[in-house]
């Protein structure tokens, strides 16, 4: 029974991709960039009748629709395109950046998960007190500025005043590849973690804050308190255990925000992952990259909401039981 | 009858709480001189209308208030100051709570595990289970699974786990149909009978007079008589204060003649008796304060009982 | 006694609403009309630190810093108000239709929204930016489509509470309307929450405009805006220019707290128990 319900989620899911790829398709296609001069480059000196052959050939003048099923058949046949600011087949690009950039929204989704998750949990129960007063401040303050601009902040501060950190990149300029340690990859991987992870963090510390503040006002704090467990006991078997699934579950349902996130500051930190490929493909109007990226990003927003609601389907015992019955 | 377990006296509850947005707090009493007390073996209900503070009552013996409350008075268990800060070996051993509903149980916590709590074992619960008759499936079961009647049975395991000398219920019938709230009551008076003192705090006066020892009749937070469940069978003559009668002439049985008037709000109440302006005997000496006197063998706040 | 603390409260409150909106709105008009001279280009005043005469500094062109932010935040609350306008009708239409119908137009919504959700807020607002040709209109049309859903939500919700309620279920057994039901008991409820998440609305806006720009796909960069100077000020903060990005990011973060601040506070005047903390 419940196979089936992940069963229907998971083709729901899919249609809803299939058509946010639609979507996607239309934007870019209806885009003022010539897909012609995109392909052949603006200073090309081809003959208007290969000009021609080419239309023809990539079917640049049939309707979109037909152009985005094309796509989409290439797309099962494992071949999305060439990128033309790479010159290399999308796919391509795409796992070489993305690798680059699963690493820092790993790190960064992980680190503001377990801290914000800590930290909401202590705030909302010390409610009302300095600590959870500043940490509050600071919530509120981080979440109202732009990823981009904790990005300059934090390269104003630990790279050029400290000077502790590299400026930018993903690895030290001038080195060769295989030159390239682990550690120069850490290194310069802090500064763009740092960003994302307080970029994220605030969200997860105030929804945990308010979570807990609303269960230790329950009736069911009231009569554990009743029956002589104390404060410890109390946070272990009952905070914890009712704060931590919407927690993790909110957790997943963000990665479109962690996404964004990711791209601004990669942008501000020049390191090379696909948020930093997003913006080149779209300056250049690289549309076959444009679209792998669109289709890789709505596939990463799928996949957390639909952990986020396999999660809530098995852990939580009374919509599991709903769901069975 | 054995001897006192519980005693309260002269309690007085306030909530200091800002009104609007002023910066002085001001203190909202709740409830005023309550005095009563539990002994071993007997039930004591405490009867009042819905929504006239009883359950503070229960949260302030069990010392679960919220911080803005202000107490007053004594509250002794055994002969000792009774309070989660000197004596909380006592919570959830010799002294217990049932609470309302399961509303007052963890929602993501096996039934089971809760009812052991942190004080039990799983040998006690499961002998429990079997005396309550709950299936062997009901431990693994949510709070939200149990039907009205296995709610109710699993409160009331979890109220003996630590076979306390003293439970406190909080309504435990509410919701409930006749048959289910007199199996609940029943369980109460057999834990009676064996030694366990209860004060038992309800609405529901017929439901009270059929299994209590004594009945303590709550008013505007106060306790204004407290008779043996006898006298309310005796009939109206028996009982001491005008509340009580008019209370006991509200009953189906007796043509169900209801009181004009409404209980005073807690923060406008009048200085003296509190049920001043709804009594017919009313004249000077309701104006002052009404101590509690013994008058028949029971308690009494009023000037003119007899 | 309890009305005067009671008006005490709302006074405070109203006052704070006062002072954020009177800052917002000076910052504005002062934008709207301020002569294109005063952030002119002065190279022989280059990249000065602040001072008296630049509170925030110079830029690469010695032009004024704090005249230019003052220019481009104002240029973003235009086009906050646009796109959140845009947004919030979407938002009302979508809402109600989605709750009084029911059935295949709230599926329907239901979808638009996933759909619009589907991909990263980022990826979509740069997409349809694209499509928009970039610059002003770009950006403008990207960030007033796309900050719909949330609100949609928020009527939906508020306009299934009340489809239930006595007086109109009542309305409609007399055979009213569902328009006449929509406009005499649906929008008159909805609308505080309607205006509080338009206002809410507000700061997101900005903040995506910013983004938007920032990344090269909004306002042009010989426009003032913050999302333009932030992106100048990458070339000189390596070389220690920090007030280059320092003070146009608190601007615009000063800003978003305050339309934050007004939303909050009124959401507080409307239901005075939400924030009896």
């Amino acid at each position: 029974m419940r196979t089936r319900n992940i069963l229907y989620e998971l083709i729901r899911m899919l249609l809803l991709l299939i058509l946010v790829s639609f979507l996607a398709f239309v934007l870019i296609a209806k885009s003022p960039i010539d897909p012609l001069v995109s392909y052949i480059g603006t200073n090309s000196t081809l003959s208007p009748e290969a000009k021609q052959e080419i239309v023809e050939h990539w079917g640049l003048n049939e309707p979109v629709f037909t152009r985005f099923f094309k796509w989409l058949v290439n797309i099962l046949h494992g071949d999305m395109g060439t990128s033309i600011t790479y010159k290399k087949a999308v796919s391509s690009v795409i796992i070489e950046r993305f690798s680059y950039s699963i690493v820092l929204m790993l790190l960064a989704w992980i680190l503001s998960g377990i801290l914000g998750f800590v930290i909401g949990v202590i705030c909302g129960i010390k409610q009302g007190g300095i600590y959870d007063r500043i940490t509050k401040l600071f919530c509120l303050m981080v979440k109202s500025a732009p990823t981009f601009w904790l990005g300059l902040m934090f390269l104003v501060i630990f790279a050029v005043s400290l000077g502790w950190f590299p400026i930018g990149m993903a690895v030290p300029m001038g080195k060769l590849k295989s030159e390239v340690t682990v550690w120069d990859r850490l290194y310069h991987l802090v500064l763009p973690v740092i960003t994302l992870t307080v970029a994220n963090i605030s969200e997860v510390v105030l929804y945990t804050r308010q979570r807990v503040v609303e269960i230790i006002g329950s009736d069911y704090i009231l009569y554990a308190r009743a029956r002589g467990e104390n404060q410890g006991q109390i946070i272990r078997r009952h905070v914890l255990r009712n704060v931590m699934l919407p927690a993790i579950t909110l957790q997943f349902a963000s990665f479109s925000e962690l996404f964004g996130g990711m791209a601004l500051a990669e942008n501000v930190f020049a390191y090379p992952g696909i948020g930093t490929a997003t913006t080149a493909a779209a300056l250049s109007g690289d549309a076959p990259l444009l679209m792998g990226i669109a289709l890789i990003s709505a596939l990463f927003v799928f996949t957390g909401n639909l952990i986020a609601n396999i999660l809530y389907g098995i852990c939580d015992p009374r919509i599991r039981e709903k769901e069975e019955s | 009858m054995g001897k006192t377990l519980l005693n309260v006296e002269d309690l007085v509850v306030a909530f200091s709480m800002y009104r609007g947005d002023s910066l002085k707090k001001e203190n909202l009493e709740v409830i005023h001189s309550l005095s009563l007390d539990v002994k071993e073996g007997e039930i004591l209900a405490v009867v009042g209308s819905s929504g006239s503070g009883k359950s503070i009552l229960a949260s302030a013996v069990l010392d679960l208030l919220p911080k803005n409350a202000v107490v007053s008075g004594k509250i002794t268990y055994d002969g000792k100051p009774l309070s989660m800060k000197t004596t909380p070996d006592l919570y959830g051993k010799e002294i217990s709570f049932i609470p309302q509903s399961v509303d007052y149980l963890d929602p993501l916590m096996k039934v089971g595990k809760q009812v052991q709590g942190v004080k039990g074992s799983k040998a006690r619960q499961e002998e429990l289970f079997e005396k309550y008759r709950l299936g062997k499936d009901t431990e693994k079961k949510y709070p939200f699974q149990l039907s009205g009647g296995m709610a109710r049975r699993v409160l009331i395991s979890g109220a003996v786990m630590g076979n306390p000398k003293l439970i406190i219920a909080d309504e435990p019938t509410p919701g409930l149909d006749l048959e289910l709230a007199m199996e609940t009551l029943k369980h109460f008076r057999t834990l009676a009978d064996q030694g366990t003192g209860i004060l038992m705090i309800t609405h529901d006066i017929d439901l009270a007079l059929n299994v209590a020892d004594r009945i303590a009749v709550f008013y505007a937070g106060t306790i204004v008589e407290i008779a043996s469940t006898q006298d309310f069978l005796s009939g109206r003559d028996a009982l001491r204060h005008p509340y009580t009668k008019a209370l006991y002439d509200a009953l189906p049985q007796n043509g169900f003649k209801p009181i004009p008037g409404a209980q005073p709000y807690a923060g406008s109440l009048p200085s003296g008796c509190l049920f001043a302006d709804r009594c017919p005997y009313r004249d000077d000496a309701c104006a002052g304060a009404q101590p509690e006197r013994e008058v028949r063998g029971g308690k009494v706040r009023c000037a003119h009982a007899t | 006694m309890r009305n005067t603390s009671l008006w005490n409260r709302r006074t405070r409150l109203t006052l704070l609403i006062v002072l954020a909106a009177t800052y917002l709105l000076a910052v504005f008009f002062w934008g709207l009309f301020i002569d294109p001279s005063e952030y002119g280009v002065h190279y022989e005043n280059k990249l000065l630190a602040p001072s008296g005469q630049h509170l925030f500094g110079t830029d690469a062109m010695g032009r004024d810093m704090f005249k230019r932010c003052i220019k481009g935040l104002s240029n973003s609350l235009v086009i906050g108000l646009l796109a959140s306008l845009v947004s919030s009708v979407v938002a009302l239409i979508m809402g109600i239709a989605s709750a009084v119908f029911g059935g295949f137009v709230d599926r329907f919504v239901n979808l638009c929204v996933d759909l619009c959700m589907g991909l990263p807020h980022l990826v979509l607002l740069i997409l349809i930016s694209c499509m928009a040709g970039r610059g002003t209109v770009g950006v403008t049309v990207a960030v007033a489509l796309t900050h719909w859903p949330s609100l949609t939500r928020i009527v939906r919700q508020e306009v299934l509470q009340l489809r239930n309620t006595q007086y109109v279920l009542a309305s409609r057994k007399m055979g009213k309307s569902y328009l006449t039901i929509a406009l005499t008991h649906m929008v008159p409820h909805v609308l505080p929450a309607y205006l509080i998440g338009l206002i809410l609305l507000f700061p997101h806006a900005i903040m995506h405009e910013a983004s938007v720009t920032f990344l090269g796909f909004g306002l042009p960069k010989e426009m003032p805006a913050i999302g333009v100077i932030l992106a100048e000020s990458m070339n000189h903060i390596t070389t220690g220019k920090w007030w280059m990005a320092l003070f146009p990011g608190l601007m615009l973060l000063l800003a978003v707290v305050l339309f934050d601040l007004i939303g909050e506070t009124l959401k507080k005047l409307w239901n005075p128990n939400s924030g009896n903390e």
